[in-house]
């Protein structure tokens, strides 16, 4: 049939056309990077645009391109202090029933129109919303009846936030364009977002790049890029391979292993610091667990410096409590030794030992965090030697989060904990507070000694009530913190970059040394 | 294959289509991982998580929550996604194009590479460099698309820097497309550089995903054509003094290429399979990239719009092929 012989035919021709050598004319060129062009292989997508709402507004991760984009409330030093962001002044009244702001004046959003107080007040409205989807809703919804004088705006304190200020620096603490979004709506939004920050979206293609031009108006300080491309590149071997091609001039979040060759290779370099995120072991309060001497057993049979020095090639600093040194609450002098005898004896108190070992699963995630398995397989190996023996069962983050919200994680469940304003409350506090869906210890006694510091108005009596509870956690054995993550971060040579405590890395930031 | 029974095969695609729907919807809810416990901030109370477990609408039962997203689908409305915030129909089909063209780019070159490594392959038969030839389609076909991509990744982006390892195309180009299918409309307008640049980003992942099924194509062809020269046509037609090439070329491959037309284009389906890791590996932007965060993020309404847009494309692929083969050999057509 001739519709046969000709498909045959077509088909061959196809066949022959592909054969076909690639033409010189795909062949590559040589990258000529502009000069004024940043381009960061960065490790997480951008979802949404939207800093205020939905799953990516709680995302710490994110928060690094957000804050190109937009400005934050307040400001946030690379050392966890806080500086002037949009708002110059902020502060209580005396008894602390009202909040004054003063909104800085000459800001301008990247159409061009300025920044005033109602785009202030909308924001925090919007975010108190419960209707609005921001997750810190709960948050924005302590203040409100707001009045404006002028660049002044004064807010009644419906529930006093001791930590309000410090969410106004994070997650979901940026001012929005009130007039556009008005005019735009959330989907004109997402197609295209303006924000008053250093630098405003160019280009965006989902799960590829988003290309940012410098802010004419910018009220800060100008950036020495003109453009910065951050490339969505997921794969950490992937990252590696685009700076170590030249494909970007940053890249971050990569094995340590991988971080010291690289920074030793000629053309590049490479910082570190330690950020506000941690590694943890939660205990949840069932058996064998309320067991004090098993608590505690577990804690001193961890020799966390070896963890850090023959794991993670030194990158890491021990910790005794979840509040790293830098956070607000950090208290050096309460220490959890690494003393594996006087763990054997705590256990042998329980009637357990190395040959009557007491039982328990351990849950761990396996690659979310540099080395997470391999840090608990150590652990159990330790635990092993006192007489703990452990069974790791390995899941994934989105089921910890299931788990730990319906209390029903293992007895010891290993789990990582930014927190990025460093304050106790978001540490110790949400992680340590029964009623907290993220506590798997619900003892009595800690949401006693948690309770009253929620509403505490005395900020150095805030503070060192939280390091007395830090304390008493440390000597119940109730948590078993393990160590302070150090961010690596790779770069071009001939460029200088501030690193964050906080852990993003900000174009704005960054410049030809 | 004849009108009616492409008709038969067109009527089982809906039913097939609502199991997939029913499948994935109850498998979603069954395995653990919610998206709300993801969401939660530090401070938040219950009463916090119900607020934004009703407003995703994940607070009612899980009938009822499947037969509200199944009757807004009907109407064309695939729901919004949880993370990205936009209706996942406009999602999917912003970024399905990207992965259509570089399955299409892929199969071309393992088309190539397989008549290739088959004809070479046929042609050294009987001689000890055909276990040359085996050995490396063994090779070819025991290394999963994703480690070649890991491979290539090091090669050609870090070893031998040549061609782009990221993305789809090059963000320093001030280029505007009036589709998504951006290598298509390309070369369609003319702009063969911007096509140019298109395709050496899609050459290592379209390779990647190529080689394991150049090696399928490749092992079935040579079979298929060692078994057409043993054949009385192909022996009658040497006794006439045809030489091997010309048989080879004019009489075994027309009849070899029916049954791997056959068998390997339903295997076409693993390599569309395969664009899940490859893309991730080149942060390549289709819907296999967009597919690993939708998981990742419990996305409900999103891993329901792919997993859905996959079964339309497997069943269609398979559709095309079944027609592909009844064109290619008429005596099926007849029954």
């Amino acid at each position: 049939m001739p519709s046969s012989k000709l498909s045959r035919r077509t088909l061959l021709q196809l066949a022959g056309a592909a054969a076909l050598p690639v033409s010189t004319s795909l062949m590559p060129r040589p990258a000529s990077a502009a000069p004024s062009t940043l381009t960061i292989a960065y490790n997480v997508n951008l979802p949404s645009f939207d800093p205020t709402v939905g799953l990516s507004a709680v995302n710490p991760t994110i928060q690094s391109i957000y804050q190109a984009i937009f400005d934050p409330y307040i400001g946030q030093a690379p050392d966890l202090s806080f500086k002037p962001g949009l708002l110059t002044k902020w502060d209580w009244n005396e008894d602390r029933s009202k909040i004054v702001l003063e909104v800085r004046k000459g800001a301008t959003w990247h159409d061009g129109s300025p920044v005033t107080p109602e785009d202030v007040v909308w924001s925090l409205q919007r975010a108190a919303d419960p209707k609005s989807g921001n997750p810190i809703q709960f948050v924005w919804a302590k203040i409100g009846n707001y009045k404006i004088d002028g660049s002044t705006i004064t807010a009644d304190v419906v529930e006093f936030e001791p930590v309000l200020f410090k969410w106004m620096a994070f997650l979901t603490g940026y001012v929005m364009p009130k007039a556009y979004y008005e005019k735009v709506g959330a989907e004109g939004f997402e197609k295209a977002p303006i924000g008053s920050g250093p630098y405003m979206v160019e280009a965006f293609e989902r799960n590829a790049y988003l290309k940012l031009k410098a802010h004419p108006g910018y009220w800060g300080p100008k950036p020495a890029f003109e453009s910065v491309v951050f490339k969505f590149v997921t794969d950490a071997t992937s990252r590696v391979a685009e700076v170590e091609s030249g494909g970007s001039d940053l890249t971050l979040e990569m094995p340590y292993e991988e971080f010291d060759r690289l920074k030793a290779k000629p053309g590049l370099a490479g910082s570190s610091i330690p950020v506000s995120d941690i590694a943890m072991i939660f205990l949840t309060d069932i058996d064998p667990m309320l067991d004090s001497n098993v608590r505690l057993a577990a804690n001193h049979a961890i020799d966390k410096n070896a963890i850090v020095e023959r794991l993670l090639k030194g990158y890491g600093v021990p910790i005794a409590t979840l509040e790293a040194p830098g956070y607000a609450a950090f208290d050096p002098s309460i220490k959890v030794a690494y003393d594996p005898e006087l763990a054997k004896s705590l256990l042998a108190k329980s009637g357990y030992s190395p040959e009557k070992p007491v039982k328990f699963t351990i849950q761990t995630t396996r690659g979310f965090k540099p080395k997470d398995y391999e840090m608990i397989q150590a652990i159990v190996g330790m635990w092993r030697k006192v007489g703990i023996e452990a069974n790791i069962e390995i899941y994934e983050v989105a089921k910890h989060f299931e788990l730990r919200a319906g209390h029903k994680l293992a007895p010891a469940a290993f789990y990582n904990w930014g927190n990025a304003i460093g304050d106790p409350s978001t540490s110790t506090g949400f992680a340590m507070f029964g009623p907290s869906p993220h506590c798997a210890w619900k003892g009595k006694d800690t949401i006693e000694r948690i309770g009253p510091l929620w509403g505490e108005k005395d900020e150095a009596k805030r503070i060192a009530g939280w390091k007395a509870v830090d304390k008493y956690i440390a000597e119940q054995g109730e948590v078993i913190p393990l160590l302070q993550y150090v961010q690596p971060v790779v770069y071009k040579q001939g460029l200088k970059v501030v690193l964050q405590a906080n852990g993003m890395v900000l174009p704005q930031l960054i410049s030809p040394a | 294959m004849r009108a009616g029974e492409i008709f038969k095969r067109l009527v089982l695609v809906p039913p097939t289509l609502i199991g997939v729907a029913v499948i994935v919807f109850a498998l979603l809810r069954i395995v653990p991982g919610d998206p709300i416990a993801m969401m939660i901030p530090p401070g938040a109370t219950p009463l916090d998580i119900e607020r934004l477990r009703a407003l995703y609408g994940l607070d009612r039962a899980i009938p009822e929550q499947f037969v509200i997203w199944f009757g807004q689908m009907l109407g064309g409305d695939f729901g919004r996604s949880i993370s990205l915030r936009q209706p996942v129909a406009e999602l999917v089909l912003a970024r399905l194009p990207a992965t259509l063209e570089l399955a299409l780019l892929a199969a071309v070159i393992a088309t190539a590479i397989g008549l290739v490594v088959a004809m070479i392959g046929v042609q050294l038969r009987g001689r000890r460099a055909e276990w040359a030839v085996d050995a490396g389609i063994g090779v070819l076909l025991a290394v999963p698309d994703f480690l070649w991509a890991l491979m290539l990744l090091l090669a050609f982006g870090v070893l031998l820097p040549l061609l782009p390892i990221s993305g789809r195309i090059d963000p320093r180009l001030d280029v505007h497309f009036h589709s998504n299918f951006y290598l298509i409309e390309s070369l369609l307008t003319g702009r063969f550089d911007i096509a140019a640049a298109i395709l050496r980003h899609m050459i290592l992942p379209a390779l990647a995903l190529a080689l394991p099924f150049a090696a399928l194509v490749a092992r079935l062809l040579k079979a298929q054509l060692a078994e057409a020269e043993d054949q009385d046509y192909a022996q009658i037609a040497r006794a006439r003094g045809f030489s091997r090439a010309a048989i080879l070329r004019r009489e075994a491959f027309p009849n070899a290429l029916i049954p791997t037309v056959a068998l390997g284009g339903v295997q076409l389906t693993l390599l569309l399979g395969g664009t899940v890791l490859v893309e991730r590996v080149f942060s390549y932007e289709g819907i296999g990239n967009m597919a690993i965060d939708a998981v990742i993020n419990r996305d409900f309404p999103l891993i329901q719009g792919l997993v859905l847009t996959f079964a339309v494309l497997f069943i269609a692929l398979n559709l095309a092929v079944d027609v592909l083969v009844t064109t290619l050999d008429p005596r099926l057509g007849h029954g």
